[in-house]
């Protein structure tokens, strides 16, 4: 395909579109597919057919909407009416009033906060694209970029305005974009792979899930740039087994792709080929980690090895390898092609863009964010979020999952990027924000989430392997009231050594939910261990004076 | 010179580092001026002194005696030694940690062929789930690991201590020694 | 061929080539760093996190067996921090199995054992945390007690990088993790085992012994190690 042949075909599924008077997007997202949205869009179906409309109307897939919470959701084009809380029952009034005002019962309010706070950049087309049909896609605009830079743009062109849009990795770290590809695009060798990490163990997270499911062209056509610029002519997308909707469609887009020889060899004419492939992982969080993860493409066991050599220098089968995050890959288009300039405008001096968020727990809200770089906290959850539920007090924000940390009410106001969350002890991570409130006690939030990094240790190192073991037990022991003031010491002493010595960044983490929670919370540890209490009532206190 | 009282006590261990105790042989006629003994399995006395300036204990802590014991025990001595693998890591006593005190009686009293077997329950302390070190129950000053450590190890220990120096018995013992 | 790398370590002038870890270059130069699962012949891993160091301007510390060395570095192997870092990593393989040195084939010879005296170690502070495992006599020469055994992984390597028969792997996730003989079935049944023994000779622990063997009389002697790999042309 050249850049004209997709232009034209662009233009002709835009106005196939257009025929349509009105067009009906029901979210195929995974929480509306779990409260049965398929047979929605198999309602609408029926209804439009009665009614013989289906020459003005056309009902469609379209991906997630962020509220899931108030799913399932179908929206209405062009007028924009958002519906909540749908049932197949609904169809025939969501049909019938397509041409007058409105279901009143079912309407969602599009101008509440939720949606005017956010800032979609990787989450830009809304949900309203079709994940499982290249033409939307192309429709959208799609693999333009791509094209244009592969017919006008030289590799380093697309590196710079990568480094002038100051894109940081999302897979936790925000370690710089721009220097991971230069650094494969330099380095000596004439294999080189991309990879898109689409393991997303943390628990309770669903951004990168989300952005797979829903937006797999255009993670793909970051990937196609990516590969580009730093010269791979293979890549991998690995994605966990537990996400068969993810997989299913990045398969089906990179088929499409294919058949619109968007991939393969001499791509658009030129001299560069691409394959891309999914990987599938068995769902262990450490596999997320880049040296794992590419042990286990290679077929090994999915073990970290020490850095360096980097994946940069020396990755999959022992090839200089890039590796990022789904929504690093997410934010390549629209930089590329609203220009660096752009991207570089939104977000905080050393944090640019925006941060997708998994936002759970005690929050009326739940569902998928998607906000500027340096927003607060406290925007995020009282704004955003909707507060509180059921008149409790906010007791604490977790960032990060089991590698971040629990940030108290004093830091609601903190702006929300890379430098801040970890100068209060958490980490921006992948995305997944679990808001708490007074009724959880943060003994028993620690030990939650030292249960899952003890579980989920490859069991390569020392410290991680023993440490996260013997601090879960000092935990369960300080939880049950049965722990003595050395305890603490002891765990104190454990944190600082698995922190600092432990292989890779699941142990080197593994602490930060303990020591976040002993600076901020230290009177709720002791309150178990001197008083024999759990404040919040959660905890199973034993009674028994000392259980050997 | 007010002389260093001293104490000895056997929780579950073999008598093994008591043994070796005695394997100081003449030199603790050395010592007799510096220290009086006050208890021990090796003098006639019931109740554990009031004060005691230092206790050896070997042995783990595996029953419900053991555990009133050392407490009382650590209530009243100022310098607490652990003496000995089972009473620093608790050695072969603690093997049974992995499968319980159930099996243990088991198979000590019901499994073999025996007229009229039955699990002791009567006059004796009952188990402890879990086989204890020492120090895991109370706090302890010194550690002289070693099955049995040696009398010279026991020895030069005691010497420090009794001339007001921390006892360091690194490179000098081991576990297993 | 590799450029050569001047640097410092415990402030010493050495020089190495850049293909060297710090490990190899300290012992070179007469320099002692502690290692476990490290052993020369084999690959090195760096899990056992024994040789971590110090290197200047470097906030991380570094495994000394996998670390090259590079021109300017500046290398401390000893301090407070690295010895109470390694003393709790003893600890913790001491409260992660089941270790009764008193009753054990390698008592006196064993390299965990030693660790604990050339460190210092008179107790564990750390929690036991007493697992369940068990013990497989079923090969006909040798026995695998998992209760000593630390993960160092070096029967692994072993059976598989000079052995060639890749007759050990790892099973499992965390303090659940495992050595396992093939697909973990019994190794007396192990089709792929030639029965070399490498693996015994290999193991730092008791873990790994000849049958027969009574306690403390298990020595192991892994010479061959070095002579293999030299022959082959894997050491530098
Ligand atoms: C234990 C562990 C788990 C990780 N899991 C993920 C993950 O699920 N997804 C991800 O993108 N990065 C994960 N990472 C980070 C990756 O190692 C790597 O840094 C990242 O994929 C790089 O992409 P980026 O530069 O785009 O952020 C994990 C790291 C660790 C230590
Ligand atoms: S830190 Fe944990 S997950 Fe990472 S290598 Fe060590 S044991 Fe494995
Ligand atoms: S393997 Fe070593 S440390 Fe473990 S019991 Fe045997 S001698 Fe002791
Ligand atoms: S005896 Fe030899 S072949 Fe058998 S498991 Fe050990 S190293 Fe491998
Ligand atoms: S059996 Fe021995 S060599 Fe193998 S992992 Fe265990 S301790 Fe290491
Ligand atoms: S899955 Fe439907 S709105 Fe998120
Ligand atoms: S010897 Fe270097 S990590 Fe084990």
């Amino acid at each position: 395909m050249n850049p004209e042949e997709l232009h034209s075909l662009a233009e002709e599924r835009r106005e196939a579109l257009d025929q349509f008077q009105h067009r009906v997007v029901v979210c195929t997202g995974t929480a509306c597919q779990a409260a049965q949205s398929r047979k929605i869009i198999e309602a609408l179906d029926g209804i439009v057919k009665e009614r013989g409309i289906n020459g003005r109307c056309t009902v469609s897939a379209g991906g997630c909407r962020g509220l899931c919470s108030a799913g399932p959701m179908v929206a209405v084009e062009p007028t924009d009416v958002l519906y909540q809380g749908v049932t197949p029952d609904d169809a025939a009034s969501i049909i019938d009033s397509l041409e007058s005002e409105p279901v009143k019962a079912l309407t969602c309010d599009t101008s509440a906060p939720f949606f005017t706070r956010q800032k979609r950049v990787v989450l830009e087309y809304e949900g309203r694209l079709n994940p499982e049909s290249i033409d939307d896609y192309i429709a959208a605009g799609g693999f333009s970029t791509f094209v244009r830079i592969l017919t006008e743009m030289t590799s380093g062109d697309v590196i710079e305005q990568i480094r002038q849009s100051g894109l940081g990795g999302r897979g936790g770290a925000g370690y710089s974009t721009a220097l991971k590809w230069s650094t494969v695009a330099k380095a000596l060798g004439t294999t080189k792979y991309v990879i898109c990490n689409g393991d997303e163990g943390d628990p309770g997270a669903f951004m990168d899930r989300s952005v797979m499911e829903d937006y797999p062209f255009k993670v793909l056509e970051g990937m196609m740039i990516a590969a580009f610029a730093v010269g791979a002519q293979e890549g991998f997308v690995y994605v966990r087994a537990e996400y068969p909707l993810a997989v299913k469609r990045l398969k089906q887009a990179i088929r499409q792709a294919e058949k619109y020889s968007l991939l393969g060899n001499n791509i658009c004419g030129t001299s560069f080929s691409l394959k891309l492939d999914v990987r599938l992982g068995a769902g262990a969080f450490v596999c997320g980690e880049e040296t794992a993860l590419i042990a286990s493409i290679e077929g090994k066991r999915g073990s970290p090895r020490p850095r360096p050599p980097y994946p940069a220098e020396s990755g999959l089968w022992g090839c200089p390898t890039l590796i990022n995050n789904v929504e690093t890959y997410a934010n390549v288009v629209p930089i590329l092609r609203e220009g660096a300039e752009w991207f570089a405008g939104i977000g905080t001096e050393r944090s640019k863009g925006t941060k997708v968020f998994a936002l759970s727990g005690a929050i009326v809200n739940t569902g998928l964010i998607e906000v500027p770089m340096g927003i607060s906290l406290r925007e995020i959850i009282y704004d955003i979020g909707g507060g509180i539920p059921n008149g409790r007090r906010f007791k604490a924000v977790q960032t990060g999952g089991p590698s971040g940390g629990c940030i108290p009410e004093q830091y609601l106001d903190m702006p929300v990027d890379y430098q801040s969350l970890a100068q209060v002890g958490s980490i921006m991570g992948s995305g997944g924000m679990i808001v708490m409130d007074e009724s959880s006690c943060m003994v028993d939030v620690a030990k939650f989430f030292m249960e899952f990094c003890m579980t989920e240790s490859c069991g390569k190192c020392i410290p991680c392997r023993v440490g996260t073991a013997q601090m879960y037990r000092l935990l369960d022991k300080i939880s049950q009231g049965r722990a003595r003031l050395q305890d603490l010491e002891v765990l104190e002493e454990l944190c600082d050594m698995v922190k600092h010595t432990s292989l890779c960044g699941l142990g080197q983490a593994a602490p930060n939910p303990v020591l976040s929670t002993l600076r901020y919370f230290r009177e709720e540890y002791l309150a178990h261990i001197v008083d024999h209490v759990c404040p919040a009532g959660v905890c199973k206190i034993a009674h028994e004076e000392i259980a050997l | 010179m007010t002389r260093k009282t001293i104490a000895t006590v056997w929780l579950d261990g073999c008598s093994g580092c008591h043994m070796s105790f005695l394997d100081i042989d003449h030199r603790l006629l050395d010592l007799a001026d510096m220290i009086e003994l006050v208890y021990s399995p090796l003098v006639d006395r019931k109740d554990f002194p009031e004060s005691v300036d230092i206790t050896l204990i070997e042995g783990s802590v595996s029953n419900q005696a053991d555990l009133d014991k050392i407490r009382h025990i650590r209530a009243h001595t100022r310098t607490l030694i652990s003496l000995g693998d089972c009473a620093v890591t608790g050695n072969v006593p603690a093997l049974r940690n992995t499968i319980g005190a159930e099996p243990v009686l088991q198979r000590a009293y019901m499994e073999p062929d025996l007229l009229n077997a039955q699990i002791p329950t009567v006059g004796v302390p009952p188990l402890l789930p879990v086989v204890r070190a020492v120090h895991t129950v109370v706090r302890v000053d010194v550690f002289i690991p070693g099955c049995p450590p040696s009398a010279d190890t026991i020895f030069n220990a005691l010497s420090d201590l009794l001339n007001d120096r921390q006892p360091s018995v690194a490179g000098k013992t081991r576990f297993g020694a | 061929m590799s450029r050569v790398a001047t640097l410092k370590i415990n402030g010493q002038d050495v020089s190495g080539r850049e293909d060297e870890t710090i490990l190899e270059v300290a012992r070179e130069n007469g320099i002692p760093i502690p290692t476990l699962c490290q052993i020369e012949g084999l690959s090195n891993v760096g899990a056992c996190r024994m040789c971590l160091v110090e290197v200047a301007g470097i906030s991380k510390l570094l495994p000394a067996c996998t670390t090259r060395v590079a021109e300017g570095m500046d290398v401390r192997t000893e301090s407070e921090r690295l010895t109470h870092y390694r003393r709790m990593a003893v600890e913790m393989l001491f409260a992660e199995g089941n270790h009764i040195c008193s009753v054990c084939v390698s008592n006196g010879h064993c390299e965990l054992q030693g660790m604990a005296v050339a460190l210092g170690i008179d107790h564990i502070h750390l929690p036991y945390l007493a697992p369940r495992r068990g013990v497989d006599a079923s090969h006909e020469r040798f026995t695998f007690d998992a209760n000593r055994c630390i993960l160092c992984t070096r029967c692994v390597r072993v059976c598989d990088e000079i052995e060639g028969a890749h007759t050990w792997d790892v099973m499992g996730r965390g303090v659940g993790s495992v050595v396992i003989t093939d697909l973990n079935e019994r190794w007396g049944d192990s089709p792929t085992c030639t029965s070399c023994g490498k693996c015994v000779q290999t193991c730092p622990t008791g873990a790994l012994f000849i049958k027969g063997s009574a306690v403390g009389e298990m020595t192991k002697r892994n010479t061959f190690l070095t002579y293999i790999a030299q022959m082959r042309g894997n050491l530098k």
